[in-house]
């Protein structure tokens, strides 16, 4: 069966490259099942889940916003912030979220609380992704 | 000929030099290893951006975006965007830097500047300043955006027709090359900058061969406009990066020649010193003797 090569990087690092089965993404507009030989795509990636299936085992990261290269053999993520699910800290990431949603409560200028509301967006993915995962 | 107490006073003055020049030479290598990291975890990101603007710059038809307009001569000056370090004690990192910037025309060059040494060259030399920038030890993205939005906006607003950065790209801790790189309007992006990644060549057929149409959703306005402010931000913070990580490494090197120079310094004064010792006993002796001699006799 063909296979995927996933790829997600970020400022700091490349955090996966690894060969997949399948890829859910959260699109922009909705979440998105990517399988082998999809047609080649380029789109915007919100804040959210990233599952990766691979020989029936799935894998889960929290990604931040971003951009995906999508083509018939490769999906290319390219974003702010990617951990995988056993990596977070749930304590550390409550605390970001908390502080985030504190610096929205203050007068910023548009840049600022565009920062910030994607530094809230990023926590609470990562929030979402490890609570979903303990139950 | 100088007395024992010059030669003494001398080794204790290149001494005091060698403490301060080791002690910014340790400092400069703690750094330089955490820029080095900085710039070398960046690069798979920065390489990943260059294919993907490569391929959708290929791909996007007839539609256009005003960052990507060429313009011949409308304005008849030109952008640069200079990075250099803040502090000096660094080789000739910035003179080599600095050269660069004098090959280009002065009359018909508007400077953005990032790190004092560029500012003063550019005021010094009287060219043209829009604004000068500064960025932190460990450059931050919001600093890498602020310069890359008034590059952006004097594009846009037609008061240049490109913007090029000139900046030192880290090549390993010995070698920093002044590197010229165009930054506005975006053209097409043909390959990846070799200095970014080991294997261009390579990747530049894998560019070719996968020049197939691409789908955009939500559509190519909204994704190439999402996508160029972006990937300009990003080559801004990269270069940041590259030069901070070719500061450091520069200042390292200066600084563990210049402890090197004043060991060797060292060496040969107190030679000399101990030279000049023995020579005054042994003149000092022979006055002794002489004199017990004269009295004894």
């Amino acid at each position: 069966m063909a296979t995927l090569k996933l790829e997600i990087v970020t400022p700091e690092a490349r955090v996966y490259s690894d060969e997949v089965d399948m890829v859910t993404l959260p699109g922009k507009e909705g979440e998105m099942g990517i399988y082998p030989n999809h047609i080649p795509l380029m789109t915007q990636v919100a804040a959210g889940e990233i599952i990766a299936r691979k020989a029936g085992q799935e894998s889960y990261l929290a990604v931040g916003d971003g951009f995906v290269e999508i083509t018939g053999e490769k999906v290319a993520v390219m974003t702010d912030m990617a951990v995988e699910a056993d990596n977070i800290d749930e304590a550390q990431a409550e605390e970001a979220r908390k502080r985030a949603e504190a610096r929205l409560a203050e007068k910023l200028n548009d840049e600022e609380a565009a920062m910030v509301q994607a530094a809230l967006a990023q926590s609470i993915a990562q929030l979402d992704v490890k609570r979903r995962r303990k139950r | 000929m100088p007395s024992t107490r010059d030669i003494r006073r001398r080794i204790k003055s290149v001494k005091n030099t060698s403490q301060i020049t080791k002690a910014m030479q340790m400092v400069a290598a703690s750094k330089m290893r955490k820029a080095q990291d900085a710039a070398l975890a960046g690069r798979p990101y920065a390489e990943q951006m260059n294919a993907v603007m490569a391929e959708v710059t290929a791909n996007v038809g007839d539609f256009t975006h005003p960052l990507m307009e060429q313009r011949e001569n409308k304005a008849g000056k030109r952008g640069l965007v200079v990075v250099s370090s803040d502090k000096g004690l660094c080789g000739a990192l910035n003179t080599n830097l600095l050269r660069e910037v004098a090959k280009y025309d002065a009359a018909a060059t508007v400077h953005i500047t990032a790190g004092r040494k560029a500012s003063q060259y550019v005021a010094r030399s009287k060219r043209e300043l829009a604004a000068e920038f500064t960025y932190k030890d460990a450059p931050e993205f919001s600093e890498a955006r602020q310069i890359s939005k008034f590059a952006q906006d004097l594009f846009l607003e037609e008061k240049v027709d490109s913007v090029d950065i000139l900046y030192t790209d880290f090549i390993n801790t010995l070698t920093q090359q002044p590197t010229v790189k165009n930054f506005l309007p975006v053209g097409e992006i043909t390959a990846l900058d070799a200095d970014m990644s080991g294997e261009s060549e390579k990747k530049q057929g894998e560019l070719e061969a996968s020049a197939t149409e691409f789908l955009f959703e939500p559509s190519a306005e909204g994704v190439l406009g999402a996508l160029l402010p972006h990937y300009l931000n990003y080559q801004v913070y990269q270069v940041l990066l590259e030069s901070k990580a070719s500061e450091h490494s520069a200042r390292m090197v200066a600084m563990k020649n210049a402890t090197d120079n004043a060991k060797e310094l060292i060496k040969d004064l107190t030679l000399q010193y101990n030279k000049l010792r023995q020579a005054n006993i042994t003149s000092e002796l022979l006055e002794i003797t002489t004199a017990q001699m004269a009295l004894g006799n």
